[in-house]
């Protein structure tokens, strides 16, 4: 199972992501990242739509930290009715990382609750327990760190979101062979299916900026040795990229793969 | 206890525009203790409104700003001055000013900016670990509040973007779940970590918070 991931525009029109889309080699889905970042873009609702209208398979990723349960429900109502199906719940990175951070965090529902409201939606109940007129189909998914620690924190919160209803686990971008194995043992236990988080790293300068900038990315001191080692640095990203998507196949059951701009590297990484 | 610090002056030069006269009210609590609005800083704001050009019909320091009776009971001895100015300026939390507000239809001008309920480290140094949101579960997190110290608040946490033990949000700190896992398990028991916590009942304190002791 091969998935990647497009971005809303800031703005309107939406011909430019359609295209990104549309040349993306044949994929299992697609995901539309929700303000990543927390740097403010058009609702995912919409090119999460119109995706499910081309025919390419939509998986909506949907976070806590700009509605309240209400707009939750009521985005999760309209992304049934656009015919979108599948859901990452997600926390959300906080406010400070993105191009609002005066804005308010919601976090009215964390990513569990959040996942308990998906399932509650699909048995036709809202959050407050009253019926819906017809009920949404969902095949909704969580985010797990395979790089955190202490394990066992991470694992408790790991069958908390099993046991709320979430059907596969998205894991964020890791390069750590061994946590990457310790995880998939865990899963698997758990009976859940794990998509592997794969990050297209391009340079060392990029390595650093993720290291230091993005929450829950932490490229291992010697990755980023190599990549400033490197002849050609991008063509040592793709050989640790390619080195994760063989480990993803013997523990895992799929590989979600975020290559920033460069989509038509994909088919090389999947060799 | 209320951590409050003094606006910028620019601030405060600003909102002072057009007003010669001011009173000055401070408090004899929160405000004297964290310096910002206590006797010696209302004198010394006495000393910079006056050096800004303006004067200062009198002032006064309320035993406890907060309680409404007793700041009404304090203007009202302070009345000859009080009519005499244009505004009054508060130097206390925002509870304080609307002791004040309360009584007097003159305008209040805010001197203070209230920033949270701080514990004392030490003098000098405060620490919001309480939030007041009116349903305590520290029993089940080990004394760590996931409200106050979680930077989302997070009744099922810790979020993915805890990084050896640190907050996201700021990584000088503690993952909150992190800390609450850790003495949970020094206790030897599962604590909040044995249940799914449901939803925050947002409507159970009140906005805004009213209480009545009743006898």
């Amino acid at each position: 199972m091969v998935t990647a991931e497009v971005a809303p525009p800031k703005g309107v029109s939406l011909g430019e992501v359609l295209e990104t889309a549309r040349r993306l080699p044949s994929l299992c889905a697609v995901n539309v990242t929700d303000n990543q970042g927390a740097n403010m873009r058009q609702s995912p609702l919409v090119l999460a739509g119109a995706l499910a209208r081309e025919g390419i398979e939509p998986v909506l990723q949907l976070t806590c930290r700009d509605r309240n349960r209400m707009a939750l429900q009521s985005d999760l109502l309209g992304a049934a009715a656009l015919g979108v199906k599948n859901l990452l719940i997600l926390s959300g990175d906080h406010p400070r990382f993105g191009d609002h951070p005066e804005a308010r965090a919601v976090f009215d529902l964390d990513s569990v609750q959040l996942l308990q409201t998906v399932h509650a939606l699909g048995e036709g109940r809202d959050l407050a327990g009253r019926p819906l007129a017809d009920a949404p189909r969902f095949f909704a998914g969580a985010a797990a760190a395979p790089d955190a620690e202490p394990f066992g924190l991470m694992l408790q919160k790991l069958r908390k979101k099993v046991a709320a209803g979430a059907r596969f686990v998205q894991t964020q971008a890791t390069f750590d062979a061994e946590k990457i194995r310790r995880f998939g043992a865990a899963a698997a236990e758990l009976e859940v299916p794990v998509i592997l988080g794969v990050l297209l790293l391009k340079s060392a300068k990029m390595a650093r900026f993720l290291n230091a900038h993005i929450p829950g990315v932490q490229v291992p001191a010697r990755t980023v040795e190599l990549l400033e080692a490197a002849r050609d640095p991008l063509a040592e990203g793709q050989a640790v990229a390619r080195d994760l998507v063989a480990q993803a196949r013997s523990c895992c059951q799929g590989v979600h793969l975020m290559t920033l701009g460069r989509e038509d590297l994909i088919p090389a990484l999947l060799d | 206890m209320i951590i409050s610090s003094q606006k910028k002056t620019e601030e405060l030069l600003c909102t002072l525009e057009g007003k010669k006269a001011l009173f000055l009210i401070g408090c004899g609590a929160c405000a004297t203790a964290c310096k910002s609005g206590g006797e010696e800083e209302v004198f010394r704001m006495e000393d910079w409104l006056i050096r800004q050009g303006k004067e200062v019909t009198g002032s006064m320091v309320i035993e406890e700003a907060c309680h409404i009776l007793r700041a009404g009971r304090d203007l009202r001895q302070h009345k000859a001055a009080v009519e005499r100015a244009d505004a009054l300026m508060v130097l206390a939390c925002g509870a304080g000013v609307q002791s004040i507000s309360v009584h007097s239809p003159k305008q209040v001008v805010p001197a203070l900016d209230s920033l949270f309920l701080g514990n004392i480290r030490r003098i000098g140094e405060f620490e919001e670990k309480c939030s007041l949101c009116g349903n305590c579960i520290l029993d089940e997190t080990a004394g760590v509040c996931p409200v106050t110290n979680c930077a989302k608040g997070l009744l099922n946490g810790p979020c993915g973007g805890m990084e050896e033990g640190r907050c996201e949000a700021d990584r000088e700190l503690d993952c909150a779940w992190a800390r609450i896992f850790e003495r949970l398990e020094a206790q030897g028991r599962a604590g909040v970590f044995e249940r799914t916590v449901a939803p925050k009942n947002w409507s159970a304190k009140g906005s805004p918070g009213r209480r009545s002791l009743k006898p």
